[in-house]
């Protein structure tokens, strides 16, 4: 199972098309896609890092 | 026969008073303004630009800005997402030393003057003014001598003191809204709190950065009466931003402010407010998508944040500072703010 970084709801089951937007406009993810856990996010100005204290760390291309 | 004066156009009225003279508009003619049909809001637009060229000139203010304490805020505005009153998805996060040293590093690479030290907290504690003491001077050590400004919530006389030492030379603190509206939107802290702030830092030297969002459920006439009071306070910058409906916070479900009114926003606040910098901050993603930054910057503004903001993401530092390269106009320099 996969979860939506936006609101953390398992993506098969809701409609997250408002969620996509968002996060490809103005928000990084919040949620682990892997676990839903709310991870700690820190936003700079030129990208960002999320990570989940069991998935470790992501971070923007740029 | 004679036009009363309240029968006049308010544009005709705001080109004799503002444009030519430099005295911003009342608050009831702001109102006017704000309710201008949509098919003056290009008259509206091109007013206000032709203000911010006569009274502040071609050049506009980038600024960069960085949260260095995230999240877990004791207070309670409404829209905000560090708030730790709200289920807000936004976890607690400090950024170290290095990090801050990068962002700066990052900001100043875009030609930006300004770098702004943010932190959600109600004022600051001594853990937090150490480290900014101490990211100041790693960013100073590292070759970069970007203009500082900080935003750290309400202060003490001390600390505006120990701030100005430190060699930061703005202070940011929004009232957000309009006196009559803050209530509804904090209830953890008077508007009157944050006006006693802002005093402090005037008497101290520092410049003033004071703005607020619009979009909060403000009436027009509270819109109005804003940006008066942020007129009355007379501040070297405000930043307008339009709310971003939070997940989480009570705001959640509010609508996005229309690019109709949030231009007619930005026309006025500038009629308001012709000398100052008048900054696009957060929200315009959300509001205008890319076309209504640029009728933004030819309608009053003369500022932007490049980069991402605090928590949410902005464009890419590239595409805005393309955007003023096409509308030819000039990135302030560091030698001419100082
Ligand atoms: S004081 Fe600042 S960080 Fe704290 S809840 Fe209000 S706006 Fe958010
Ligand atoms: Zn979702
Ligand atoms: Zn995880």
């Amino acid at each position: 199972m996969t979860y939506c970084g936006y609101c953390g709801k398992p993506t098969g089951e809701a409609d997250h098309a408002a969620c996509a937007r968002r996060l490809g406009v103005i928000d990084p993810p919040r949620f682990c896609q892997r676990c839903a856990r709310r991870m700690v996010v820190q936003v700079t100005p030129a990208g960002w890092t999320a990570s989940c204290s069991r998935h470790g760390e992501i971070h923007s291309a740029r | 026969m004679t036009t009363a004066p309240e029968q006049l156009d308010v544009l005709s009225v705001a080109r004799e008073q503002v444009l030519e003279r430099g005295v911003g508009l009342s608050e009831e003619q702001v109102l006017r303004v704000l309710q201008l049909p949509d098919e003056r809001i290009g008259d509206l637009l091109d007013l206000a630009h032709r203000v911010r060229m006569r009274w502040c000139g071609p050049e506009v203010e980038v600024e960069g800005i960085v949260s260095v304490k995230t999240g877990g805020c004791p207070e309670d505005c409404h829209f905000c997402s560090q708030s730790g009153r709200f289920p807000s998805p936004v976890r607690s996060a400090w950024l170290d030393i290095p990090g801050l040293v990068k962002a700066a590093r990052q900001t100043a690479e875009t030609g930006a003057t300004e770098f702004c030290i943010v932190a959600a907290v109600r004022g600051p504690d001594q853990r937090l003014l150490s480290q900014v003491r101490e990211g100041i001077k790693a960013i100073r050590e590292d070759g970069n001598d970007i203009q500082i400004a900080c935003s750290l919530g309400m202060l003490t006389q001390e600390q505006v003191d120990e701030l100005v030492a430190m060699g930061v030379h703005r202070y940011n603190h929004n009232l957000e809204t309009a006196r009559s509206h803050f209530p509804n939107v904090v209830t953890t802290h008077s508007w009157e709190e944050r006006w006693e702030t802002l005093r402090m830092v005037r008497e101290a030297g520092m410049e003033v950065c004071c703005g607020g969002i619009i979009g909060m459920g403000e009436t027009l006439a509270q819109r109005a009466e804003f940006a008066v009071q942020l007129a009355a306070l007379e501040p070297d910058e405000v930043p307008l931003n339009f709310l971003i409906p939070n997940p989480g916070t009570p705001y959640e479900h509010y609508p996005v402010v229309e690019g109709p009114d949030a231009l007619r926003a930005v026309g006025a606040f500038r009629l308001a407010l012709p000398r100052t910098i008048l900054r696009f901050a957060g929200g315009r993603e959300l509001t205008f998508g890319d076309l209504g930054a640029k009728q933004g910057m030819l309608g009053g503004i003369n500022a932007i944040i490049v980069g991402n903001y605090l928590t949410n993401l902005g464009r890419p530092a590239q595409e805005d500072l393309d955007m003023l390269q096409e509308l030819s106009m000039p990135i302030k320099e560091l030698s001419k703010t100082l």
